[in-house]
């Protein structure tokens, strides 16, 4: 997993709640078997006016200017901001991959979904939670201030806006040391082993139709 | 000391490693794997180097890209027209075959969607912690389970290790008192559920549905409100083990026989939550008060009765949630205050996780039986959840039924309700369909879903727009 520390940039706002990772990524780029390349058709179907397809040249594809994502404001944007439940849904790890793809490595809501939430810390993307109130604030300023950013210190925890204020975020002990040494999820938990294969044996002793 | 949930105790009973920050490492029983959610994870192994940690765990089945038409199954793999899906749905094949693991492969007649085929099989047990690469894994917790949909590192994660990191949620009880109402199944209810929790309201909680309504209600049945425990934001969602859930699992392939039985059936009769467990919340319905529901929007939230209206944005104050109703309607094509029966249908759509099991099929058949789809229908359709719904529901003649009234009757499968494969909503159709999403797009660009339940969606067909079942007759 890429470590993430420091994180700054242009801020996209996306105003609308429960936005679902059918939304975010639609089924038909689910097809394929990698782990890469979904950026250009994050938010397919809002993003483009036409059907999108895998393995389109999204370079000529007819671009819905009314999207937020295409708007000459946000170009090059990589913080997103959202609004309650964000990722909610399917449990399709290409929503972050599609996300990731595209730049937004942090995400910014007053709710995440919990598998979708789960999803971008093990990326290596820092999903922030913040109160409603904040978060309102955060849509109006955006909206009144051409290529507002937010820089983001994950050590210190704080998000350090454009308009020199500062906001304190709460994250997750474990999910933040993950994150800052890009540490991977599976090598941790395989120093577990002995245990892991203790509780089996004595599982397994329990419950034997469990291991049919 | 409080009582424990029956979550608390599935929990405790497969704690591997409590850290003192929370996070938790949870012994996973059963791992089920299909064909979209898998592959990076298998390859992830691969390259890491690392070994299956126990292989009997796993049980594979393709379901969300394969083809439903008879024509095109019939050739099996080589027959999938779409060369992506194919190659899918080959990795997961290659990827089993290689791995040893047991999958029924397409034209299996164990084949089928995964929440459908995980109990048919015994595979899924009561006092079970099991996962899946797929939000609605949450449908096997109607056995007592502790089911659980997962993203694809955590996928590789179980391969690799049979463990899952988890941090304990917090216990929620849906209780539904009272019994429900002639024509109002499993499927209302459970939307009701959400009309008033929201999609969101259970974020955060393992929820238990409780109470006399949930009691009365078959496995099948009880498997449709789990399987949309997702749809209210909870990962997790559970049933409590009582003499039905026993029966339902005696005699299936992988259940155990014998002495193991016996003590296994002991085991689980404490599958419960004791009476004195705490709850962080309790949300009560009255069975008695839920109608058959329709969804009018794109989120599961937006659901009314049939007797409703469409609600009118302008009456909403709050404005996130006024302009999600008005792009809501804009998407779908309605107008604030419109009769929930005034809405025109194109396609119907009787499948999926949700209701593609043989009770869903007979309620359908009922409500068909001895009449014709609307010539407004353009195509009306029911996929079976598995190879051996599909057998038992022909066996019954149920198949005839529906292909008399003018359905096609379709090889089992995911089918419309992701429209992955070529079973699709075009651009403006409204569709009644018995699957469990109706977001922007789920089944087609700019298709638009209507959730029901399998008799609303038989008797819309018939209606060529939504009827209420309770007006239907006795039946
Ligand atoms: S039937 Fe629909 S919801 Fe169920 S597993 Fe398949 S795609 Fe997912």
């Amino acid at each position: 997993m890429k470590a993430f520390s420091q994180h700054q940039g242009i801020v996209m706002p996306l105003d609308r709640a429960n936005v679902d990772t059918d939304m975010i990524i639609p089924k038909q780029f689910l097809k394929s078997i990698k782990r890469s390349g979904f950026g250009p058709y994050l938010f397919d179907e809002l993003r483009y006016k036409d059907k999108g397809e895998p393995d389109m040249d999204c370079s000529t594809r007819p671009l819905n200017k009314d999207f937020v994502l295409n708007q000459s404001l946000y170009q090059g944007a990589n913080v997103l901001l959202g609004r309650q439940n964000f990722g909610c849904g399917s449990s399709r790890e290409h929503a972050p991959w599609s996300l990731e793809d595209f730049g937004f490595r942090c995400l910014i809501a007053p709710s995440f979904a919990d598998i979708f939430y789960n999803n971008c810390f093990i990326n290596g993307m820092l999903p922030i939670v913040l109160d409603s109130a904040i978060i309102d604030e955060l849509f109006d300023k955006v909206n009144a201030t051409e290529g507002f950013t937010i820089a983001v210190d994950l050590e210190t925890q704080k998000l350090s806006l454009s308009d020199g204020t500062t906001i304190d975020f709460e994250v997750d002990a474990f999910r933040k040391h993950c994150l800052l040494n890009g540490l991977d999820d599976i090598a941790l938990t395989l120093e577990d082993a002995d245990l892991i294969s203790a509780f089996e044996s004595k599982h397994k002793k329990e419950s034997p139709w469990l291991f049919a | 000391m409080a009582g424990k949930t029956l979550y608390d105790k599935l929990w405790d009973q497969h704690l591997v490693k409590q850290s003192d920050d929370g996070l938790a490492l949870i012994y996973i029983d059963r791992h089920f794997i299909h064909e979209v959610t898998s592959p990076q994870a298998f390859e992830g192994l691969r390259i890491a180097g690392r070994k299956l940690w126990r292989v009997g765990a796993n049980i594979a089945t393709p379901d969300h890209n394969v083809p439903t038409t008879t024509v095109e199954r019939s050739a099996g793999l080589d027959g999938i027209e779409d060369p992506i899906a194919r190659i899918q749905i080959k990795t997961l094949d290659d990827n089993c075959d290689e791995l040893g693991i047991t999958e029924y492969k397409i034209n299996d007649p164990r084949q089928g969607i995964v929440h459908v085929v995980g109990p048919e099989q015994g595979a899924t047990l009561p006092g079970m912690t099991i996962v899946c690469g797929d939000s609605h894994t949450s449908t096997h917790g109607a056995l007592g389970a502790l089911a659980q949909g997962i993203g694809t590192s955590e996928v590789e994660h179980v391969l690799a290790t049979q463990c899952l990191r988890a941090r304990k949620m917090k216990n929620m009880l849906v209780r539904i008192d009272g019994a429900l109402r002639r024509g109002v199944t499993a499927k209302d209810l459970v939307l009701a559920v959400i009309g008033k929790i929201g999609t969101a309201g259970g974020t955060g909680y393992a929820i238990e549905f409780g109470g006399d309504a949930i009691a009365a209600l078959s496995i099948e049945g009880r498997m449709t409100v789990c399987n949309m425990a997702i749809e209210a934001g909870a990962r997790a969602g559970m049933i409590a083990v009582d003499q039905k859930t026993i029966d339902y699992c005696h005699g299936r392939t992988m259940a155990p026989t014998g002495a193991e039985w016996d003590t296994a059936v002991i085991a689980w009769r404490d599958l419960v939550s004791d009476d004195d467990a705490v709850f962080d919340e309790i949300v009560a319905l009255q069975a008695e008060d839920i109608a058959p529901q329709v969804t009018w929007g794109s989120s599961p939230e937006m659901v009314a009765s049939i007797t409703d209206r469409v609600p009118e944005p302008a009456a909403e104050k709050d404005a996130t949630r006024r302009n999600s109703l008005e792009r809501a309607l804009t998407y779908m094509g309605l107008k604030g205050g419109q009769p929930i029966k005034n809405i025109p249908l194109d396609k119907v759509f009787i499948g999926s996780c949700t209701n593609s099991r043989i009770e869903d099929l007979r309620a359908a058949a009922e409500v068909v039986q001895g009449q014709k789809v609307s010539d407004s229908i353009k195509l009306a359709m029911v996929v079976p959840g598995s190879g051996l719904v599909q057998k038992q529901a022909e066996a019954e003649g149920l198949h005839q039924i529906f292909i008399d009234a003018g359905f096609e009757w379709r090889e089992p499968g995911c089918s419309m309700c992701l429209a992955m494969n070529a079973d699709k909503l075009e651009e403006g159709e409204h569709c009644a369909s018995t699957s469990n999403r109706n977001f922007e797009g789920r089944q087609g660009f700019g298709g638009r879903s209507h959730l029901v339940s399998p008799a609303m969606a038989a008797a819309a067909a018939i209606a060529g727009r939504f009827v209420d079942v309770r007006e239907m007759g006795e039946g």
